[in-house]
């Protein structure tokens, strides 16, 4: 019993490392601008269907095709926000949910044009398949290279954030923009490079998921929902309120289908709810 | 001795190690006029927020009359008669000044949960909204939208939101912020008539203003009363010189 | 009240809400497919039950200005309180129409105490949240839904003991633009009452609605459980003229559809959910041998389009046209 409740906690925060890769731009982005990107998760589905082209067609190995599948989430996103996002800075959060929800529709529509509407099937190289023993317990390979990963993604995030001068200027434009533009920190700028940057971590997350989820054409509906749950239960512009949303929504979920299969989906909404009502700002919001 | 209007006692309110509030101690006796005057920061719009319910206090005490009101929410101080002014304009952009105005009156006079009469049927609702706005110069403009409207005239607004609750205790902040010089007189004019029953607090950087209208000045500085006292007292007092009057002017 | 002690003011107030000859043209108008088109008469009434869906999200979204996510979960509950009631032998439609309507209403009641606490992304957040979870009960409650088969058996009995629910949809057509008139009948007197003013209010400047004297929960709550019973009506509506109701009722695609549906007609002018529900009902059964890819394809252009183009929707565009004709003339 233990042994199993242990590897739904592995399995679990496998799941929620995942989330975070894909939520925590969206939760700095939102929190510096305050721009409502219900099209983060379209930017994600891009980084799969890239990874899925590169390995299934032209045969590249998985791991060489994960940064490309964050850059090209990456400029993609640049051009979405030179194009259409800077226009709706100002407007309200319901125009902006509507602007990006369009965008999600679009792009999955585009997805399934292109890809079908089947799941993506993906060759994982051999040494991170199956599982790998570590003190008696055994542990799926790719489940580890991901939390590998994400820890290694949050620690050079919060490193940059708290040791780089880009790191400050993101931080006080995420505190206090006015103050910030006072200060004469380009704002404009910082948030450019950090929505790409938010944006590139999401495709590299789509690409992530294919194995722990599935990548289908409507990935970028389905996935919205955790990644607003974690991004609103975490508090916005917190990297460490991702983190641990993402973990306790992560393990939920994983414990919910493996304790109480006939809840379904109803745990985590419930925990949503039930969080976001003791904390609205989010558990390390601010504002 | 009479109950004062309003009075607080020992507010206290901090944000971690930041005190915008230490041990706040007024009264406004019905009727008089108090400035409030200090350096930016100083904690007045903060003191303004705290006494109408908009941020909770750590400690202390809030009456009106000899009626406690700490524990009120905002809507509830202003039925009970204290009413604010926002600094920045805070009106309903697309909704003309009549219809505003006449909301204020629906509110104050519980016709606002009505929802089956239209309107128009409430004629002593919009007959004293539109009275009101007649007494404060903005009776021809009043059927454009608020966002149409000059700033002059939108802070004019502002003060007219606030009467049609038939407050006791009126709190100003910054009425004429953003208002040029030529246009401030009327402005003033209005607030000089403002009727003897209400006690009214404002804050205010020109001193111009603070002298000819306040009957007592209150100073704050760094979250604390520094001191109070007539206008002559306060003009006199060194600390008030040190820490504020003396140099540039505001304005 | 004599015309002589009406005054400018009053006279003012009164001439905004006025009934226009284009309202009672177009009311009218609805009763032109009974005799243009009568073989579209069930797509008729589809259309007027999303109207009055649309409707009532305005109430709450237009008016009040609250982004609800979730609101198909009053339409799906009214719809399954309907079809059970039907279902389990009580077959009448008025009485059943208003039970399910005073249901839906007890829900958004009950829910009203959550959601007039929190505004932004936290309200958005859980009026999803609370949508989503209503749906993920009624799917694991099978015993009772019916579950993916959705719920059978519903055999309604003809209305007003005369008027059978046929194929042809004449009589679903009729009960459903009655109800809908009448539902507007309602909307329109609360928008045009002191309380429609307030809800205004909260919509244009919530901070200030407290400071003259304003309970925004209390205003909220009360709009909201209105728009519940309102929605709910129409989810009956559905359940009674088709006989049947699906976990389709309840979910985010039917919540998202009419804030699409509001959207493009124009909120907070009363009409907009009407005439969006209009424009999107027929485009898409024009299309429907589309492949669905397709329309979410063109929908979600068209979001976008009047997001940057056509801000206040379709109304809203006409509005601004008048004012510029009317600023040249």
């Amino acid at each position: 019993m233990i042994a199993s409740a242990f590897g739904v906690l592995f399995d679990g925060f496998a799941y929620g490392m995942l989330l975070f890769i894909l939520s925590v731009g969206l939760s700095v982005t939102l929190g510096m601008m305050n721009f409502v990107n219900l099209a983060h998760c379209s930017f994600a589905m891009l980084g799969g269907f890239v990874t899925v082209t590169l390995t299934n067609e032209l045969g590249w190995p998985f791991l060489a095709s994960l940064p490309v599948a964050f850059l090209s989430a990456a400029l993609v996103s640049v051009a979405f926000e030179r194009v259409l996002y800077r226009r709706l800075y100002g407007a309200s959060d319901l125009d902006q949910c509507l602007l990006t929800i369009g965008i999600v529709f679009v792009s999955v529509a585009v997805a399934a044009y292109i890809y079908g509407t089947i799941q993506q099937p993906l060759n994982l190289p051999p040494y991170l398949r199956g599982t790998v023993s570590i003190l008696g317990q055994s542990f799926g390979a790719y489940r580890l290279f991901l939390v590998g990963i994400s820890i290694a993604i949050t620690v050079a995030l919060v490193a940059a954030l708290e040791y780089t001068r880009f790191g400050a200027q993101v931080r006080a434009a995420v505190d206090n923009q006015r103050m910030a533009r006072g200060l004469g920190i380009d704002v404009d700028r910082v948030f450019a490079v950090t929505f790409a940057l938010g944006s590139g971590l999401a495709g590299l997350g789509g690409a992530l998921a294919i194995e722990i989820v599935g990548l289908d054409h409507a990935f970028a509906f389905t996935y919205l929902i955790y990644v607003l749950i974690v991004v609103a239960v975490g508090g916005l512009g917190s990297i460490a309120g991702s983190f641990v949303a993402a973990s306790v929504l992560g393990i939920s979920d994983m414990a919910g289908k493996y304790y109480f299969p006939e809840l379904g989906a109803f745990l985590i909404y419930f925990v949503m709810v039930a969080l976001l009502m003791w904390r609205p700002m989010g558990l390390f919001g601010r504002r | 001795m009479s109950v004062s209007a309003l009075s607080t006692r020992g507010l206290d309110k901090s944000f971690g190690s930041l005190v915008v509030a230490k041990d706040i101690a007024l009264d406004l006796p019905q009727g008089e006029r108090y400035a409030l005057i200090g350096p930016n920061g100083a904690g007045k719009t903060t003191l303004i927020n705290l006494i109408t319910g908009m941020l909770r206090p750590d400690k202390g005490q809030i009456f009106l009359g000899d009626k406690e009101i700490t524990a009120l929410r905002p809507d509830e101080r202003v039925k009970c008669g204290l009413v604010r002014t926002f600094q920045i304009n805070t009106l309903f952009p697309h909704l003309s000044a009549l219809e505003a105005v006449t909301l204020a009156v629906c509110e104050r006079r519980g016709y606002a949960g009505s929802w089956w009469q239209e309107l128009p049927a409430y004629g002593d609702a919009v007959e004293e909204a539109y009275a009101i706005l007649v007494s404060l110069r903005l009776g021809a403009s009043c059927y454009r939208p608020t966002h149409e409207l000059a700033y002059g005239q939108q802070r004019l607004l502002e003060i007219a939101l606030a009467l049609a609750t038939q407050p006791k205790v009126l709190l100003l902040d910054e009425p004429a912020a953003g208002v040029p010089q030529g246009e401030s007189a009327e402005l003033f004019s209005v607030i000089a008539s403002l009727s003897q029953d209400i006690a009214v607090l404002f804050i205010e950087h020109d001193m111009n203003v603070v002298f000819r209208f306040a009957h007592r000045i209150i100073v704050m500085v760094g979250g604390r009363i520094l001191v109070q006292g007539t206008p002559q007292e306060i003009a006199a007092d060194m600390r008030v010189r040190e820490v504020y009057l003396g140099g540039a002017r505001h304005g | 009240m004599a015309l002589s002690t009406v005054t400018e003011p009053q006279r003012y107030l009164a001439a905004q809400i006025r009934w226009q000859p284009i309202e009672i043209a177009f009311w009218l108008a609805t009763l032109l497919p009974f005799v243009l088109t009568p073989n579209y008469l069930v797509l008729a009434s589809q259309i007027a039950i999303t109207a009055l869906f649309a409707l009532s999200l305005d109430l709450i979204l237009g008016y009040a200005g609250i982004v609800s996510l979730g609101h198909a979960a009053y339409f799906g509950f009214g719809s399954y309180t309907a079809g059970l009631i039907a279902k389990w032998g009580w077959g009448e439609p008025l009485t059943g129409l208003v039970l399910a309507g005073a249901a839906a209403g007890a829900l958004g009641y009950v829910t009203s105490f959550i959601i007039a606490r929190f505004r932004h992304l936290a309200l958005i957040m859980i009026t999803l949240g609370l949508g989503l979870l209503l749906a993920e009960a009624a799917n694991s409650a099978s015993w009772l839904t019916g579950g993916a088969d959705g719920l059978q058996g519903v055999r309604m009995w003809t209305l007003f003991g005369v008027f059978p629910f046929d194929l042809y949809g004449t009589t679903a057509y009729s009960y459903s633009l009655v109800v809908l008139f009448l539902a507007f009948l309602v909307a329109r007197r609360l928008i045009n009452s002191p309380f429609g003013l307030a809800l205004r209010g909260i919509r244009e400047n919530a901070i200030r609605m407290p400071a003259i004297g304003a309970p925004n929960p209390a205003h909220i709550r009360k709009v909201y459980t209105i728009a519940a019973v309102m929605a709910g009506i129409a989810g009956a509506l559905l359940a009674q003229t088709t006989e049947t109701v699906s976990l389709e009722t309840l979910s985010f695609a039917r919540s998202a559809d009419v804030l699409v549906i509001l959207i493009l007609g124009g909120a907070g002018r009363l009409y907009g959910g009407i005439v969006g529900a209009i424009i999107y009902m027929v485009a898409r059964d024009q299309f429907s041998g589309m492949n669905p890819q397709y329309w979410y394809f063109w929908i979600g252009t068209l979001l976008i389009a009047v997001v940057i183009f056509l801000p206040n929707g379709i109304l809203g565009g006409m509005a601004r046209l008048v004012r510029s004709e009317r600023g040249r003339a």
